[in-house]
């Protein structure tokens, strides 16, 4: 098979009339608990709005379970997996919700498998090419937070550490919280790097968490017309 | 009766088609891989049951796989197949992961051992089955990026009529997946079922010139080809082996 090395061009920029919204960072960067408030938040104006979670597919969930359990991903079906329910939820959800002019609002997105799955040894450009049918978002937040930061919020949280999040299936170190440090430490240069490649609005995830969610509605009435999303708004 | 064949040299060790299979070492893989791709009814089955006695009377150690047989999605998939609930994009990248699946904990570990690895079909009718449902081949190429080069892939190449009277004598209907019903070429599955099986065979055939698959006449009775898969498999094992030229009697 031809080994292309340059990365296919995205999707035809083809505007639609939703926006697509994306929230990413390390387990423990707060993400979750700010893309919650930015939902809340834009309900509560009436904006028509849609959440999707990665990772969330019923059809694909199964799966995912038993090769987790079992152990027996490897980088690449541990990849193609995600992948597969991310184009489940892209094509059956994302897509005809933006298409129906919905705000988006994703918890990780494709960045997610490229910072992960990246650390597993899948080639970047191969990674890309995977997800070229997928749209850029609009904006996305990287909630970044010091590392050893992340790390002591993660293992204060969940005291039994997965197996695949501590990335064991790495060899990076038999002791599990070792392994850990590691993979995440790897997982967050992955991000810095995807910094300037998509375009990432940084958020610092140290501040308190009000003022993060001010600092991401900010960021959005400025990028985004909102009244446009109103329920009731006449076109 | 004839001896059992000892190689003399093994052969060189695999590679991808163009993305290296992330941690697995293919410079190592001693076993040949041998690929029959082909529509159902083209004949696979019956070919591959033949061939394994044949080699393994030969003395080769034979291990075969095909496809939806993972552990990992098979069930998922056998479920998707019969809701069909996904997209089919949803499903390539299924197909794939169970390619992958099977590739690295089946079709590796055989090769490694020096196996010959039988594959009732592979990425080419995978990918044959995307492409008529509208895949983009390069997003399919760069998918199928990491799978190994088989030392050889049999096309078995049989015509849209020859496939629809055989079906229907084994089975006495047809399938709903072989037919393309999923893709409404027709309301009359007969129909359907003729006009999908000319695209798969267009795109095989795009396929075929592509990557230069080897194809064997499936409009052939069943001793016919396999005596030609046997004379061709014979060539592809002295490549791979290369056999003193004088055989043990």
């Amino acid at each position: 098979m031809p080994n292309h090395v340059t990365t296919p061009a995205a999707p035809p920029p083809e505007a639609l009339p939703g926006k697509l919204i994306a929230v990413e960072g390390l387990d423990g960067s707060g993400k979750s608990t700010q893309i919650h408030l930015l939902h809340q938040w834009l309900s509560g104006l009436g904006c028509k709005v849609f959440f999707s979670e990665w990772n969330s597919s019923e059809i694909v969930k199964e799966a995912t379970r038993k090769g987790k359990k079992k152990q027996m991903l490897t980088p690449t079906t541990f990849s193609l997996i995600h992948a597969t329910d991310f184009a489940d939820r892209y094509e059956r959800q994302i897509l005809p919700m933006l298409k129906g002019g919905f705000l988006v609002l994703c918890d990780r997105y494709m960045f997610t498998s490229f910072a992960r799955d990246g650390v597993r040894g899948c080639a970047p450009d191969w990674l890309r090419k995977l997800y070229g049918f997928a749209r850029t978002p609009d904006i996305t937040f990287y909630f970044r937070l010091p590392l050893e930061v992340a790390l002591g919020s993660m293992l204060e949280g969940r005291p039994q550490l997965k197996y695949f999040e501590a990335g064991m299936d790495m060899d990076f170190s038999d002791d599990i919280q070792e392994s850990f440090r590691i993979f995440q430490g790897r997982v967050m240069e992955n991000y810095d790097e995807m910094l300037t490649e998509f375009g990432f609005t940084q958020v610092d995830a140290t501040r308190p968490i009000p003022e993060q969610q001010e600092h991401v509605r900010d960021h959005i009435q400025q990028q985004i017309d909102l009244a446009c999303y109103k329920q009731k708004a006449k076109k | 009766m004839s001896a059992i064949k000892v190689p003399t040299t093994t052969p060189r060790g695999k590679a991808s088609f163009g993305q290296a299979l992330t941690g697995q070492d293919l410079s190592t893989l001693t076993g040949v891989l041998i690929v029959l791709e082909g529509s159902d009814a083209s004949g696979r089955t019956t070919q591959m049951n033949m061939l394994t006695e044949w080699l393994e009377q030969k003395g080769y150690a034979v291990a075969r796989t095909g496809l939806t047989r993972s552990v990992l999605v098979g069930e998922a998939l056998d479920q998707a197949k019969l809701g069909n609930v996904l997209s089919p994009r949803t499903m390539s990248l299924f197909y794939a992961t169970d390619f992958y699946d099977q590739l690295e904990n089946t079709i590796v570990p055989a090769l490694r051992a020096g196996y010959i690895v039988l594959a009732d079909r592979y990425i080419f009718t995978l990918m044959a089955r995307d492409l008529v449902r509208g895949a983009n081949l390069e997003w399919l190429e760069s998918l199928y990026a990491k799978a190994i080069v088989p030392d050889a892939v049999f096309l078995l190449n049989a015509s849209p009529a020859n496939l629809v009277d055989r079906t229907l004598n084994a089975h006495h209907e047809l399938d709903y997946w072989e037919s393309g019903m999923d893709i409404g070429l027709s309301r009359d599955w007969y129909d359907s079922f003729v006009k999908y099986q000319h695209r798969v065979r267009a795109e095989f055939l795009r396929l075929q010139r592509k990557y230069h698959l080897d194809t064997i006449n499936a409009n052939h009775g069943i001793k016919a080809m396999q005596k030609e898969l046997r004379g061709r498999i014979e060539m592809v094992l002295d490549r791979a082996y290369h056999h003193s030229p004088t055989r043990p009697a």
